[in-house]
């Protein structure tokens, strides 16, 4: 029998993971931005762990509209790493100081 | 320990040695594909879980979309890696402390204590009949249409901003305008220029002063 918990400590294992894996590819846009794809798949595991263990379907469709506004979030995000790279030939977060923030 | 529990400890060992794969490996394109693995091993979990319409689309989606975007804008980038991994070895403790905060507390809030089987029981599996994507349809076309239109404006926003980002204008480029051949005027073009055909000086029309 696999319990809720189980489902539960598996994506907070996965959330942890990409929290480190923010830490230490600070430099590297991709790899952040996969960062944020594997965070999105840990809540997603979270909401379908509660939607089947709850009985109650609504946990599924919030899971479909986190996963279109991922979607849309990725390709936007690609759009703008290319036209940063077109620019500025670097992808590196350090170099991206023009707004002096 | 039964077959379910079999599979899920495969997949869950998958999931996390692929994360970790993705976060540690040095060249980006290695990191996309272990992120495909992940979205898999994902997708078998939903499966697990009876959620098979969104473990397809996981798979439909994530990995046969968005994650060969990933790799297209990887392998265009002319990335120097060496610069971008500096710094990796330095921020490890960093990281690994932080992670294993972060992994420690949520852990303590959803163990087993609050949400073992004592407090949450295995549901009973639907009949073989049940169809998850019919279900979800009947919700989602019902009670949550409204979110599932505003779901479908935001995916156009991403077409168009998507496009018009990575769109390249070539100044130099000899194509048609439509806009500017629409917009011109008579004018512009012509010169009516009243001929004379007897001779006479001073009564052409272009000689006015």
């Amino acid at each position: 029998m696999i319990a809720l918990s189980d489902y539960l400590i598996l994506a907070a294992i996965l959330f942890g993971i990409s929290v480190a894996g923010i830490f230490l590819n600070r430099k590297n846009i991709i790899v952040l931005l996969m960062s944020i794809e594997l965070m999105l798949l840990a809540v997603n595991i979270n909401f379908i762990a509660f939607s089947h263990y709850l009985g109650d379907i609504a946990g599924q469709v919030f899971v479909f509209f986190i996963l279109t506004v991922a979607a849309a979030e990725a390709a936007i995000g690609l759009a703008i790493l290319v036209v940063l790279f077109r620019n500025k030939h670097t992808i590196n977060v350090e170099d991206l100081d023009s707004l002096k923030g | 320990m039964n077959f379910e529990q079999l599979l899920f400890y495969l997949f869950a060992a998958a999931l996390l040695g692929s994360a970790l794969m993705v976060i540690t490996l040095r060249n980006p394109v290695h990191a996309a594909l272990s992120l495909v693995l992940t979205f898999f091993s994902g997708a078998a979990l939903w499966l697990l879980l009876e959620a098979e319409f969104l473990a397809i689309t996981l798979v439909l989606v994530y990995v046969g979309a968005v994650m060969v975007l990933f790799l297209f804008v990887v392998m265009m980038l002319d990335i120097n890696l060496a610069q971008l991994r500096e710094g990796f070895v330095k921020l490890l403790p960093v990281g690994v402390v932080v992670a294993l905060l972060v992994i420690g507390m949520m852990v303590y809030v959803v163990g087993p204590g609050n949400f073992g089987l004592e407090k949450f029981a295995e549901p009973v599996g639907h009949s073989a009949d049940y169809s998850n994507t019919k279900e979800l349809g009947r919700v989602l076309y019902t009670v949550y249409v409204y979110p599932f239109e505003i779901a479908a404006v935001i995916l156009l926003v991403a077409i168009i901003a998507a496009i018009s980002l990575a769109l390249r204008k070539r100044p130099q480029g000899k194509r048609q305008d439509p806009d500017l051949q629409i917009a011109v005027r008579k004018k512009d073009r012509l010169r009516i220029v009243a001929n004379n055909p007897k001779g006479q000086p001073g009564s052409n029309a272009g000689d006015k002063k």
